[in-house]
Order: structure tokens, then sequence, then C-alpha cells
């Protein structure tokens, strides 16, 4: 994975900004807890839900562990039906094919259907090196684009942005990407996607070349499956001349049946609806419907490597629906620009440093972005067991990477104390004595700071438990019946706010 | 095709060392104990299902029967103000029958996607319907032209006829060929991009209405 988003802080870091600003906040907790509502109804419309999730997480495995003979497959089939089919190791490679067939064709612009495998490999910005212009046509990548901003969601890259702040980029950048917003634009969702529906049909009756991901890809078929919601894909997918799509390696599906269990699951999971309002399919290229030259670029950039872990193999079953996103109660009040990653949430937090690998200090401070709550687990359509993956990666960040000498000293220590039980309880006396000394928080001095300084300290109770015990078992039944105040146990105190 | 091919190959094989040799794609074991639908599979049930969940998502429905199909649809394009018709170049002539004044322009490939922006309405056929999830499927067979002939006119006038309605999605996948390009349409183009309001009409046609034929 490359570095489309070098530079950013780690996610405490980033999380710590974020988590204070009250506009973002209140967005980002109408929308996820309104789409949240609306996916469980969705879910709860059909009783077989636990069997669809069950066999997408069959077919998805089947094929990972079969990667090589279904791509071989997929390569057939495309090139059968008349499309041209590239491989591309990591994300510069895939950005020069994309390049060169870009400048093949003469064109200087593309029109983009929203993909998180081209954001990912930066594809727009290396199409700007190369003077090659590229427009994003969905309304909310639209937005991001002209803020000249990063998305924030899987599903909806905009969410960040509420409809006042749309009104006024729509206002103040249109005009210099082309058709400029009207000057009576209000901040009514129907007059800014109006807006859009005009500045972009100009674009879309006169591109040449389009550039999109694909959601399936059906190895027996040779079949692309882009699913949509606004009618831009359709533009892009069919009006253009030549149409190149890059795909992740791990968007194979075995079979055409397979999609019967995807095209249930992915849009009750993601816009909480029955079915999208439009999915496309093609295979390679069809006589006078479309475009005449279709080219599939299959991309690797870390997914082998993340295919290598066994554990974390699975969060290549994604199939980017971002319910896990909707549901976390990190996400929700971090926002996603804290992952530093194009898939933000739960799934970004397993899936961005397997991908980038664990070297850098955002990636290894993503698989800590978790209260390992569970709640991504159980919205899951294949069933990504996201928080086993988060501990696992935890144990490969210790392991791998350098500043955790103070962690394991902090492990051993306690470890000691643990199998000394008198110096134990001469511990716990001393903290409970020094009780109204101890500081709310620790400040620890470098990289344990960081840990510290978002933390409260638990507030210690009058008395440890052994203590306590000692002085109440001895009395009698009756006399403890009713008694309030000093014999009343002390985690209460311990454990309440401060 | 480059180099890459062999090394990206080469490094699945690698991250697949787990996995027996002796293990064939399908010797790892799929559970399909889901349900083929979700619903009675009585015709006129399926009907009312799909009349239900086209019109739950925004799209207008209208209920009819063959005989009086093409009074309808000059009925619908009048209403809407049609002045050109796009159409596929073999749509039945006889739903056409009862037009007046409404200029035709008939799907080739060498209409271009400016002449049909210029297009009041679309009228097609579909391939089938799914009732549970209230989609129409249309995949450039009989009566259903190019996919651009359905894409760019804002107003598009689909006619289903009963005996193509199914029940649910893994019913219908087996009776469509994946060689051939599909669109599937569940209501209007719709957006949710903006503080996930529910928009109809972006980019697509901003008003599907849909026509069940019903058996005489």
């Amino acid at each position: 994975m490359n570095t489309a988003y070098l530079g950013m802080p780690t996610f405490p870091r980033a999380a710590a900004g974020s988590v204070r600003d009250t506009r973002l906040r209140a967005n980002l907790t109408h929308a996820t807890h309104t789409i949240r509502d609306k996916r469980a109804a969705a879910v709860a419309e059909i009783d077989d839900w636990a069997r669809l999730r069950q066999a997408g997480k069959d077919i998805k495995d089947r094929t990972l562990r079969h990667l090589d003979h279904y791509l071989l497959q997929t390569e057939r089939a495309v090139t059968a039906a008349g499309g041209q089919v590239h491989w591309a190791a990591d994300a510069d490679e895939a950005n020069r094919i994309v390049a060169d067939l870009v400048r093949a064709t003469g064109e200087r612009e593309v029109v983009k259907v929203k993909s998180m495998a081209t954001q990912e490999i930066g594809l727009n910005e290396a199409l700007a090196a190369e003077g090659v212009a590229a427009y994003e046509t969905d309304l909310a990548e639209l937005i991001v684009q002209l803020g000249e901003d990063l998305p924030s969601h899987i599903l909806v890259p905009a969410i960040h942005r509420n409809r006042g702040e749309i009104r006024d980029l729509f206002r103040e950048a249109m005009g210099r990407w082309g058709r400029p917003a009207p000057d009576t634009l209000t901040d009514r969702p129907s007059d800014l996607a109006e807006a859009a529906r005009l500045h972009l049909r100009e674009k879309f009756l006169r591109a040449k070349v389009a550039v999109s991901g694909a959601n399936f890809l059906v190895a027996e078929t040779g079949t692309v499956v882009v699913v949509e919601s606004e009618g831009n894909g359709r533009m892009c997918l069919t009006l253009p001349e030549t149409l190149i799509s890059v795909v992740g390696i791990e968007k194979v599906v075995p079979t055409w049946q397979d999609l019967e269990v995807f095209l249930q699951l992915l849009p009750r999971s993601s816009t909480a609806e029955r079915m999208n309002p439009y999915t496309s399919m093609w295979a390679g290229v069809a006589e006078g419907d479309g475009p005449r030259a279709f080219h599939l670029v299959l991309l690797d950039n870390g997914r082998t490597a993340t295919l290598a872990d066994q554990v974390g193999r699975q969060a290549l079953r994604c199939i980017r629906c971002s319910a896990c996103l909707n549901v976390c109660p990190v996400y929700e009040r971090a926002g996603g620009h804290a992952y530093g990653s194009p898939y933000p949430g739960p799934i970004g937090a397993i899936l961005t440093p397997q991908l980038r690998g664990l070297q850098s200090d955002v990636d290894a401070s993503l698989p800590y972005a978790s209260s390992l709550c569970g709640a991504c687990y159980e919205v899951c359509p294949v069933a990504i067991d996201i928080p086993e993956v988060l501990v696992h990666l935890r144990e490969r960040v210790a392991e791998e990477a350098a500043g955790h000498r103070r962690e394991r000293a902090g492990v051993r220590a306690a470890t000691w104390l643990l199998d000394h039980p008198a110096a134990y309880a001469a511990a716990l006396r001393a903290g409970a004595r020094t009780r109204r000394l101890q500081p709310e928080r620790l400040r620890l001095p470098g990289a344990a700071g960081s840990w510290s300084a978002s933390r409260d300290l638990p507030r210690m109770p009058a008395a440890s438990f052994r203590d306590w015990w000692r002085a109440h078992r001895a009395r009698p039944r009756d006399a403890r019946h009713g008694e309030g105040g000093p014999g009343a146990p002390p985690f209460r105190e311990g454990g309440e706010a401060r | 095709m480059n180099g890459s091919r062999d090394l990206v190959l080469a490094r699945i094989r690698t991250a697949l060392a787990d996995v027996p040799t002796a293990e064939s794609p399908g010797g790892h074991p799929v559970a399909r104990a889901y349900r083929s639908a979700h619903t009675s599979e009585d015709p006129a049930a399926l009907r009312t299902l799909l009349a239900e969940n086209l019109a739950d998502y925004r799209a207008t429905v209208h209920r009819t029967t063959s005989g009086a199909l093409p009074a309808l649809v000059s009925e619908l394009l009048a209403a809407r103000g049609t002045r050109t018709l796009a159409v596929p170049a073999d749509l039945p002539p006889r739903w056409l029958t009862a037009l007046h004044g409404v200029e035709l322009v008939r799907d080739a490939p060498t209409l271009t996607a400016a002449r049909l922006d210029a297009a009041d309405s679309v009228l097609t056929g579909c391939a089938l319907a799914v009732a549970e999830t209230g989609t129409v499927v249309l995949d450039a067979g009989p009566a259903q032209g190019r996919r651009a002939l359905t894409l760019v006119p804002d107003h598009h006038v689909c006619v289903v006829h009963a005996d193509r309605i199914v029940a649910s999605v893994p019913r219908a996948l087996p009776l469509l060929d994946p060689r051939r390009p599909q669109t599937w349409i569940s209501g209007p183009s719709a957006t949710s991009d903006i503080e996930l309001t529910r928009v109809e009409g972006v980019h697509g046609p901003r008003s599907l209405e849909c026509v069940l034929v019903e058996p005489e």
C-alpha cells in the first residue's frame, strides 16, 4: 500500500483532535445512529440472515484458500469475453498501468466511479502527475474532491460534512472544476444533489475514458459487478469508449450462483436497503453496447502479505459494506480521518496495518484503536472476527515493533507482585493510604506518555478487598445487616465516577 | 499482461502454504443452508409484493392488463408532458398504438448520449423482476435496448409482464446470462450522501414508473 496518507499522526494523536470537534461528532453521531438502526431493521426482515452470513464467510474462505486458481479462471473468462487483464504487484505499478492505458487513448481526463481500491493506491494524484484530470462522480466523493479533503467513511466518504458546509464548498469550488454551482444554491440536500447532477452531466456526456473498481468479480464467467445508488456508476461504466477497472485480488467469487449470497448481504448491511438502486454487471465487452475496450487491473498491494497471516487473512473477506463503522463507539467519536487510511473504522484498524505493514507509527497504533467491544463482529455480514484480529495484531506489534521494552518490564514487575502475596498486600495498603495524594492521571515520560495521557487513573478504594474481608468476615451476620457507610464493600467507592 | 502476474501468483502460493496440497477448490465446504425465497411464490402474491416494494423505493407502480397497456402508456407519457420518447429498436409496436404527437427516437449503437439526453422519456420492457427486493432487471434482451437507453433520459417507464416476476435474488440469477450486460434497477436514482437524507434523482432517471401487466 502506498503513501497516500503520508504525514498522518498516529491514531491517538489524530483522535485527540477530532473528539474535540463538536460539529464533527454531531454529524457522525447522527449519521451512524440513523444507519445502524435502519440496518438492523433491514436485516431483521429476512429470517435466514445467520445462514446467509455463514455462506458468505464460507464462499470467501474457499476463494481465499484457492485464490491463484480463481484468479487464473477470472483471467481466462475476462479475456474470452474480449477484455484485457493486467496484474499489479503494488500501488505504483497499478497507477502506471492505468496512466499508460489512459495515455494510449490520447485523452487527458477520466471520469471515476467511487472506488476504495483507487483511493488506496492514490490513483487520482498519480494521474494528476501525468497531466490527466480524474473527476470523481459519486456525490460524496465529489464533495471530498472539491474540498481537497480526505474521505472519512467507506460508504459515505463525506459523512463528516453537513449540508451548510457542502453548500459553501459547492459555491466556492465547483466553478474551478467545470460548471459552477448556481449563486442561489441553498443547503437543501435536493438542491445540492441537483447542482451535482448538472455539474457532472457535462462530464459524463463528453468522457471517453472511465475508471472504476468493482464489488465482485465472478471467476467462472468473468462478470464484473458494481453496486451503487446514484447512477453515476452506470454513466461511467456504459457511456465512455474505454473502461478501466482496478480490482483487489480478493474481490473474486467463484461462481455466478455465489452472487445470490452477496447481493443479499451487501445492500442490507451497507445502506440498509433490500437492494441498492443500481447494480451493473458486464463481462468483457458487448458488441454495440457500452465501452469498446475493457481493461481489468488485478491489484495485490499488500493483499498477499495479508493472506499469509493465517489469523489476519479473514480481513480479505471484507465486502466493504461499512456496517462495522456505524456501530463502532471508537469510530463514532474519533471520526474516519483519525485512522490515517482510506479504510477507517474497525475494518480499517485490521486491514490497513496488514496491507501497509506494521513498520510506521500510524500503522502500529491502529490495532489499538478499539475498545474490543465486539459490536463490529456482530454486524459483519461475512463474520470477520475483528476483535480476534486486533488482538493478534497487537501481539505482532509488541513482537515486531521497537519501544515495547517498558511494557514488557511492567508486565514482568506485575507478574512478580502477583506471585508474592505479602508484597502484593503491602503494595495495596500503601496505595490505599496515599489515595488522597494520587493524581487523576499519570504523566509518564516518553513513549509511555501516549498511553497515560488519554487515561484517567482508577480511584483507589479506602481498603483493599482482602483487608475489608478480614474486617467483616469475623463479625456476626446480624451485626452487618443494615449497616451502611464504613461497612460497605470498598469497590463501590472505587467504581464511582470522579 | 506483465511480469507481475507470476510474482503475484507466486506470492499467493507462498502465503497459502498452510492449505493442504490435496485440497481442491471445491474441497472447502460452503454451507448453503439459506432460503431460496423468503415469500410465498403464489403469482398474485408476488405481483402485490413487487408493487409494494417498488413503491417503497419511490417507483410509481401501475397495474393493468395487456389490452389496456397502450392506452395506459399514452396516458403516462401525456401526464409527464413527454414529446420525445426513446424506445428500443425492437419494442412491440402494439405498445405505441395509442400515442399521438410523440416523436420516437429508436435505439441504435449510433445514437449518441447527447441525443438521448434530449429525450423526455424512455419506454422499455425488462428481462425479469424480483418481488422481494423491488427490482427490475434489464439484460439488453428483447424490448430493452442498450444500457445507455434507460440511463440518460430522466423518466423511465418499464413494462413488467406478470410471467417475468420471480420471488427472490436466488430465483433470478439462474434465469439470467452472466455474459450479457445487465442493469438491476430498484427504484429511481437516489443518494443519501448529504446527512443521510435520501434524495431521488441524481444521475440516473429521476422518475421510474413500472407498469405491471396482469394476466387477462
